[in-house]
């Protein structure tokens, strides 16, 4: 009985089985990593703005608290954004005449809002609230990152579920003293996984896994 | 048919995967996003005259407007405790010290920067002003000084002024105003701080910023 294949296909079908395996491989990782990667997240993407802040400029030399332009972030869900009039409190006065705050100067004339472009854009489905992380210890820097050392501002996490359940699955692993939490420059003790079980146990830090504590 | 129903599958999957935005993108306003709605773009609706937001009723006129009348009340209106003090020094370092420096003497690092001085704490005139006027100067701006109302509420502008009367008293005191038993403790917190740094002549650790640029010039 005659062959029906040609001996050659037997180097087809491997290649075939081989090549297919890793071509599945090559997509998945090419999926995973465009989903974790920037372009999905915009993690280290700076955003155009109206005016080019300068956190570092505001926070590292000027030595200007986050709340006082956050003001709501101790007692909101939301950190609050400064209106107009905040900016205003030093720059109708300083740097009064420079082109790049014309913007500023134009809504505090025509009382139009800046446009501003969020960076911490986090989905709709989800729940989150500012005050009650930094009411039981938990750093801005430990989210937003050295924000005092950002000339433009950035996103240095993804905000990804498996990234909020990280810390809130452990949160001994993040938590520092409420005298801390505005500290830029905060450093974990070395014993952190010891120390941060104590401040869980003070601040009764609890219920972090529910899904309807995020999707409500 | 198989393979048909597979390939219809897999396209959809990548379909779904493209188009996951309709759940994080909902129709409902973020706090102080834009709108197309209102004529200003704005979300956030400026409050109608007249509303008293709950918690808000201010009918202590003595507490929310520092004066009886039309004088600046002299006395606190409710009794002001050391957790008050601390609240107003964290208040203060916030939002107050950028002008005033952290010990009020008008030196902060914002005027530093340009920014007209205000006067110092230290003053007689201040020394002597009532507590009320600290309050209307707070809530209504005075002179290059914007109004803080939007920014610090009414109580914790008295808790502010507690503390401005209390940075006052330290600035003008000397060793024999400490309590007997405290004394001690404040010796030896000044003499560890002044032998870890410099004496105290040399330049400060960190010297006023040089003058601002001219407009327009970027940093």
């Amino acid at each position: 009985m005659a062959q029906i294949f040609h001996r050659g296909t037997n180097t087809i079908s491997r290649v075939s089985i081989i090549g297919g395996v890793l071509l599945i491989g090559c997509i998945i990782t090419a999926a995973y990593t465009i989903d974790r990667g920037s372009f999905n997240s915009d993690v280290a993407v700076v955003k155009e703005q109206p005016v080019p802040f300068s956190h570092k400029h505001h926070v590292s030399d000027d030595g200007i608290d986050c709340r006082y332009c956050h003001t709501s972030v101790e007692t909101s869900h939301f950190a609050g954004l400064p209106a107009t009039e905040v900016c205003m409190s030093c720059h109708s006065q300083i740097w009064a005449n420079a082109n790049i705050l014309e913007p500023v100067r134009a809504s505090w004339r025509t009382g139009e809002s800046l446009a501003w472009t969020r960076v911490h854009d986090l989905p709709e489905f989800v729940y989150f609230n500012h005050s009650i992380h930094v009411n039981k210890g938990i750093g801005c820097a430990s989210c937003h990152g050295r924000v005092d050392q950002m000339p433009l501002m950035f996103k240095v996490n993804t905000l990804y579920m498996n990234w909020c359940l990280d810390c809130h699955r452990q949160p001994e692993k993040y938590v520092r003293p409420k005298e801390q939490v505005f500290n830029m420059a905060y450093q974990p003790p070395a014993n952190q996984l010891e120390f941060g079980k104590k401040l869980v146990a003070e601040y009764h830090i609890q219920k972090l896994t529910d899904c309807y504590t995020c999707h409500r | 048919m198989k393979s048909s129903s597979a390939l219809f599958i897999t396209g959809l999957t990548l379909a779904a995967s493209g188009c996951r935005q309709d759940m994080h993108n909902q129709p409902k306003y973020k706090p102080l996003a834009e709108s197309q709605f209102f004529a200003d773009h704005r979300s956030a609706r400026p409050q109608i005259a007249g509303t008293v937001a709950r918690g808000h009723l201010r009918i202590d006129a003595a507490r929310y407007t520092g004066k009886m009348g039309d004088a600046d009340i002299t006395a606190f209106p409710f009794p002001i405790t050391r957790a008050d003090i601390e609240r107003g020094q964290q208040r203060f370092n916030i939002y107050c010290s950028p002008c005033h420096g952290r010990v009020g003497d008008g030196n902060g690092q914002v005027v530093r920067r340009g920014f007209r001085q205000p006067p110092s704490y230290h003053i007689q005139r201040l020394k002597d002003a009532p507590v009320g006027h600290f309050f209307d100067v707070i809530t209504n701006g005075y002179g290059s000084m914007p109004s803080y109302a939007s920014r610090v509420p009414p109580d914790d502008r008295w808790r502010v002024i507690a503390y401005v009367r209390a940075l006052q008293v330290s600035q003008g005191s000397t060793l024999n105003d400490v309590p007997a038993d405290q004394r001690d403790h404040i010796e030896a917190q000044t003499i560890s701080a002044n032998g870890a740094q410099q004496p105290t002549n040399a330049p400060p650790a960190n010297p006023a910023m040089p003058p601002q640029p001219g407009p327009g010039e970027r940093r």
